[in-house]
């Protein structure tokens, strides 16, 4: 495994690969393996993309992985399908959009089946994530399951998010649910080019105006907007997500996408957000290492047969869940 | 904890455009529980070992039927070695004569199946291919 790590950082793709699937398996060693790697990430700008099936978000991302190739920057990109609650097993497709990505060695694109999470990652995309950013790639790209409207995990692992909709998939009141909308850094309205691109947009900005109020004043009988004088800064706390039409098939507006992600990026860096997004996702990291380390160290010193016992004593409908668990979890 | 899962390549090299036996054996796969990787249409053999490279697949599972088979599959097992998968199996469906089969399995492929083939028999084999 070390001589895995070595490799890994010095550029081997296979040695690379090798490690993200012990690190997805779990594997003896794996943790190690992040643990030696730990001091080299973090350098990486980690970028998500998100929305629900269909809106173009594999395109999308193809598109914005040539475009950072352009500006010389390498790309990996962790794509995320889900797998069948059923069988375990999964079809990973997004690959089929990013064939012209093939051939670059500049760009990794790795597949990553959900195996049982629902918040629209896998339980090792951070992991992974962080892999890449050891491995010295300048973006990271994620690539959500497409689930809908809870998959808002990624905002907590991503820079920058991006909310990719398309035209003719609901109302305006879509808009002002709770959930996805809510942790768009920006919102991409993709497959411009459709018939209701304008609807969805004009949604969008009336949502994004209720969030973001403008300050107005009682002047002259009339409500008006104060206006900033030219030499006034900007409040710089206050990032309001611009909406970027593109067309992800032929590119358009990608390049301007593109530009308003590295605004974003900077925009962090200005307002020292991306240290507390660094923080909170640090503290979201050890609370989940924490309960797992609890949880492993503890159903490892439960016997298999008494905890069937409770199971059939729950079923039988004569203890609760709730106090089967104070019982298990106060036992001597 | 080990919580290592079967992961396959579906691909297919070459210009024919009938991917609908590749996907009939995708998702009878996914439901034995593997992870399948399909990467659609008009594959060339360095495509497909960059994508068996990067996913760091178990097996790669070629659908051919336009005949180009002796050209395209040896290339892709030839590229794989290249880059030091020398353990990926490779498995062959499509159409393929019976007197290039032997050609094949001498190659390096694992396994060819011409049409009628179940997916009990491609499950049960890749499962094989793995323990030994």
């Amino acid at each position: 495994m070390d001589l895995l790590v070595e490799k890994a950082i010095k550029g081997d793709r296979l040695s690379l690969s090798r490690l993200l699937s012990s690190i997805e398996n779990n594997s003896a060693g794996s943790q190690q393996a992040l643990d030696a790697l730990f001091p080299l990430a973090g350098n990486a700008h980690i970028i998500g993309v998100t929305g629900s099936p269909g809106t173009g978000k594999s395109s999308l991302v193809n598109r914005i992985a040539l475009e950072y190739r352009k500006r010389r920057q390498t790309v990996a990109i962790i794509a995320v399908d889900p797998s069948s609650p059923f069988s375990g097993g999964a079809i990973l497709g997004d690959r089929i959009r990013m064939k012209e990505l093939s051939g670059d060695t500049g760009v990794f694109i790795r597949s990553v089946a959900s195996r049982g999470s629902l918040g629209g990652l896998s339980i090792s995309t951070a992991q992974i994530s962080s892999v890449f950013d050891a491995a010295g790639y300048d973006k990271i790209l994620i690539e959500t399951v497409g689930a809908g409207q809870s998959e808002v995990e990624i905002a907590g692992l991503a820079h920058t998010t991006l909310v990719v909709e398309a035209p003719g998939m609901g109302d305006d009141i879509q808009a002002i649910k709770a959930g996805i909308l809510e942790i768009a850094d920006i919102l991409v309205i993709n497959k411009a080019d459709r018939e209701g691109a304008d609807q969805t947009e004009l949604a969008l900005r009336t949502m994004l105006e209720l969030d973001h109020p403008k300050p107005k004043i009682f002047h002259h009988a009339l409500l008006m907007d104060v206006v900033p004088l030219p030499d006034q800064q900007p409040d710089e706390s206050l990032w309001i997500p611009p909406i970027v039409k593109t067309i992800a098939t032929n590119g358009t507006n990608v390049e301007e996408l593109t530009n308003r992600i590295e605004i974003h990026r900077q925009y962090l860096l200005n307002t020292g957000f991306w240290a507390r997004r660094d923080s909170e996702r640090i503290l979201h990291e050890l609370e989940t290492s924490i309960k797992q380390q609890l949880f492993q160290g503890f159903i490892s010193g439960i016997e298999p047969s008494d905890l069937l016992d409770v199971v059939q004593k729950i079923q039988q409908r004569t203890l609760s869940p709730h106090n089967a668990t104070q019982i298990l979890i106060n036992r001597p | 904890m080990n919580d290592k899962k079967i992961r396959v390549l579906i691909a297919k090299p070459g210009l024919d455009g009938h991917d609908r036996g590749a996907k009939v054996v995708a998702r009878a796969l996914r439901d034995a529980g593997m992870e399948v990787i399909y990467t659609g249409l008009r594959q060339t053999p360095h495509m497909i070992a960059e994508a068996a490279l990067q996913e760091d697949v178990d097996v790669v599972g070629i659908s051919i039927l336009s005949g180009a088979h002796m050209t395209l599959v040896p290339k892709v097992i030839e590229l794989l070695k290249a880059n030091g998968q020398t353990d990926v199996k490779v498995f062959v469906g499509g159409i393929v004569p019976n007197a290039d089969i032997p050609l094949l399995l001498e190659s390096g492929v694992n396994h060819v199946y011409g049409p009628g083939a179940s997916t009990e028999e491609i499950i049960h084999d890749i499962r094989t291919s793995m323990t030994v």
